[in-house]
């Protein structure tokens, strides 16, 4: 495979992810990684592992690259960088092609996207200067619950009433989960209430009136997190087959049109 | 982006102006008086006043990003982080025994003692506040105009209201200044305020020429004569300057922001310490932000010589900052329509609620009255605890992208 391909890496606060798109816009590879401390290193290796996954593709056969993300100016080798709101825009409607409210819960931050009918942006709404809502909450919450976060969703998965955390703090809400833990909550009912608070502050962000769709590394389809914005939203809620990599698809198409974020 | 060539005559004007304002202080002859930006300045011109501008010298210390450090000084004696940073970076300042204006002067060193501080509560609360602590500091008294907030209609009863309250500090002005109030002094202070303002105007409309001459970056530096020089004829004299090398901009077609692309306007304070970063940032996508509410809050379109204090009354009813919600939308929906803008960007100051005009739904009127797509930076004008610079900058980065989608 020689392509010609299209890269899109999106270098993002918690993992950094990389997709090949071919000729027709297809996904023909992807990667992710830790984005550690070293954002250049992280894309090279990413850039690496894809071309790795296709027998005889070589970094001759990338036409473009594009990069977003919070390390997107970090990309040495890419021909462009793009944020990750108009990434997530595009790969939103060439994944979905109609209008949707687009929520991607990222690792440092929150973001609301509201796509027209025409898949033009109409507006955005990120997360104030607060790590609530954001995949970091989930980070620190599984961290006081001494968990991983795939520890925390199989905890929260077991739960059944979730506690309801009174805090907008991600700190204030650590120290919550003490006085949970310390009254006898169910660590799982606790769990659940964190995934909850999340739901709770990416609602007040903006009206969530279209379809809506998740995205972001704690979107897994299915998973706990999905779940409870149903609950709270009262529908069902869209989830990509690969609901992390799509920041990093959408720079792969903004690629291919040519580094313009134009739909 | 060129640098402006009446920028060196501003700061020589600027230096000038606070060394006079330092040469009174340490003159027994002279009185000074502090005035907030927006005060009734003219009657303190036309009494003799050397007159200095708080907010004007804590615009300074979070453009030279000394805020943030003298803050806590002033938090230690409760003053709270969440209240105006202006006024908690410049108790910080005196309690440090630290100003701005030996950045300007190494001989200056020290904000000049006031004789009388004159408030106008038309813009914040804060205000009174702040001048209180330096009243109390120095047994100076504390004046001024409690003027109406959320004001709709500017009525004639509310003009009569202020116009009263500023006739009523005649009488202590007069005995602290050591003389009387001269007519034909008044009428000219008000007159050399109204030129200014005209051309103050004048220099702002030109941001509607496409590409614009001038962003809200360069008026907020160059703003500073109107502010501190109010009622002064240097002011009116360099903004005829500042005006003709402007309209030459928009004779011959040069951009301030080159290849201008997208066009904003900016709503709510400036983020001081970061004007040059957001500025740059701006520049490097194309974005020029070609008005802005901010610097328009010095244009005096009442002000009458013939009719003083009324006109100073109506001039401090009329602005921006004092005005209800539905009038500052009907404004803004009018402002964005002149400057031919592809949207807004809001500023939500935290310690800054009543200059930051996004926190009752404004936004999401604006976008389906008259379409105006806007974004919210949340940020600070003095304190930099409170601004997140990636935060910030993907905002702005994401809304210009929005912004050229739009209009490609």
């Amino acid at each position: 495979m020689n392509g010609p391909f299209w890269c899109g890496v999106d270098v993002g606060s918690s993992y950094a992810k990389a997709v090949l798109v071919d000729a027709e816009g297809e996904v023909a590879a992807e990667a992710v990684r830790r984005t550690g401390v070293a954002f250049d290193v992280v894309a090279a290796a990413l850039r690496a592992d894809l071309l790795g996954a296709l027998p005889g593709a070589a970094a001759e056969g990338i036409a473009r690259t594009v990069a977003t993300g919070y390390g997107r100016d970090n990309v040495a080798f890419a021909d462009g960088a793009v944020t990750e709101l108009t990434c997530q825009a595009v790969a939103g409607w060439h994944l979905f092609r109609r209008a949707v409210t687009l929520i991607d819960v990222g690792g440092q931050d929150t973001k609301v996207i509201v796509l027209g009918p025409d898949g033009r942006r109409k507006s955005f709404q990120m997360n104030r200067r607060c790590a609530s809502g954001t995949g970091a909450f989930l980070e620190e919450m599984a961290a006081r619950l001494d968990t991983t976060p795939a520890g925390l969703e199989t905890l929260a998965a077991r739960g059944g009433e979730a506690v309801a955390l009174s805090s907008f703090c991600t700190v204030f809400a650590k120290s919550e989960l003490l006085s949970l833990i310390r009254g006898g909550r169910a660590v799982e009912d606790i769990a659940l209430g964190v995934y909850d608070a999340v739901v709770r502050r990416v609602v007040e962000m903006a009206p969530l009136r279209d379809e809506i769709v998740l995205t972001g590394g704690a979107a897994r389809p299915g998973g706990v997190l999905v779940r409870r914005f149903e609950a709270v939203l009262g529908r069902p809620v869209l989830v990509p087959a690969k609901p992390q990599m799509t920041g990093a698809l959408g720079a792969a198409l903004v690629a291919m049109r040519g580094g313009e974020a134009s739909q | 982006m060129p640098r402006l060539e009446s920028t060196t005559r501003m700061q020589a004007l600027m230096a000038e102006a606070f060394r006079e304002c330092d040469a009174a202080a340490w003159d027994p002859g002279r009185r000074v008086a502090w005035c907030s930006s927006v005060g009734p300045v003219e009657l303190l011109r036309a009494l003799g006043f050397a007159i200095f501008f708080p907010e004007n010298h804590a615009a300074m210390l979070g453009a030279s990003r000394a805020a943030t450090d003298l803050i806590p000084a002033a938090s230690a004696e409760g003053y709270s982080p969440d209240v105006c940073s202006y006024m908690t970076s410049d108790i910080g300042a005196f309690r440090r025994g630290v100003t701005a204006l030996s950045r300007v002067d190494p001989s200056i060193t020290a904000v000049p003692r006031p004789d009388v501080l004159v408030y106008d509560t038309n813009q914040c609360r804060d205000v009174l506040d702040w001048f209180s602590f330096y009243g109390r500091q120095w047994g100076a008294p504390v004046i001024g105009v409690s003027a109406p907030r959320g004001v709709g209609e500017v009525t004639g009863d509310l003009v009569a209201s202020v116009a009263a309250q500023i006739r009523g500090l005649v009488q202590p002005l007069e005995s602290i200044a050591g003389r009387r109030l001269d007519a034909g002094r008044l009428r000219e202070a008000v007159a050399v305020s109204r030129d200014t303002s005209i051309l103050w105007r004048r220099v702002l409309s030109t941001g509607e020429a496409r590409p614009s001459p001038l962003t809200f970056f360069d008026a907020c530096v160059h703003m500073g004569p109107a502010v501190v020089l109010r009622g002064d004829p240097r002011s009116a004299a360099y903004y005829e300057g500042l005006l003709a090398e402007l309209e030459g901009r928009v004779a011959r077609g040069e951009a301030a922001v080159a290849g201008e692309r997208v066009r904003l306007y900016w709503e709510g304070m400036p983020i001081w310490g970061r004007l040059r970063d957001v500025s740059d940032l701006l520049a490097r996508l194309g974005a020029c932000v070609a008005g802005s509410t901010y610097c328009s809050s010095w244009v005096f379109d009442a002000l009458d010589p013939d009719a003083p204090f009324d006109s100073m009354a109506r001039a401090a009813l009329e602005l921006f900052i004092t005005r209800t919600d539905a009038v500052k939308e009907r404004i803004l929906a009018a402002e964005a329509r002149r400057y031919s803008v592809h949207g807004i960007v809001f500023h939500d100051a935290k310690t800054c609620p009543n200059n930051s005009n996004c926190r009752y739904g404004m936004p999401g009127r604006l976008a389906a009255g008259p379409g105006v797509p806007s974004v919210v930076v949340h940020s600070d004008l003095n304190d930099l605890r409170l601004h997140a610079d990636e935060g910030v900058r993907l905002a702005l980065e994401a809304f210009v992208e929005q912004c050229a989608e739009a209009s490609p």
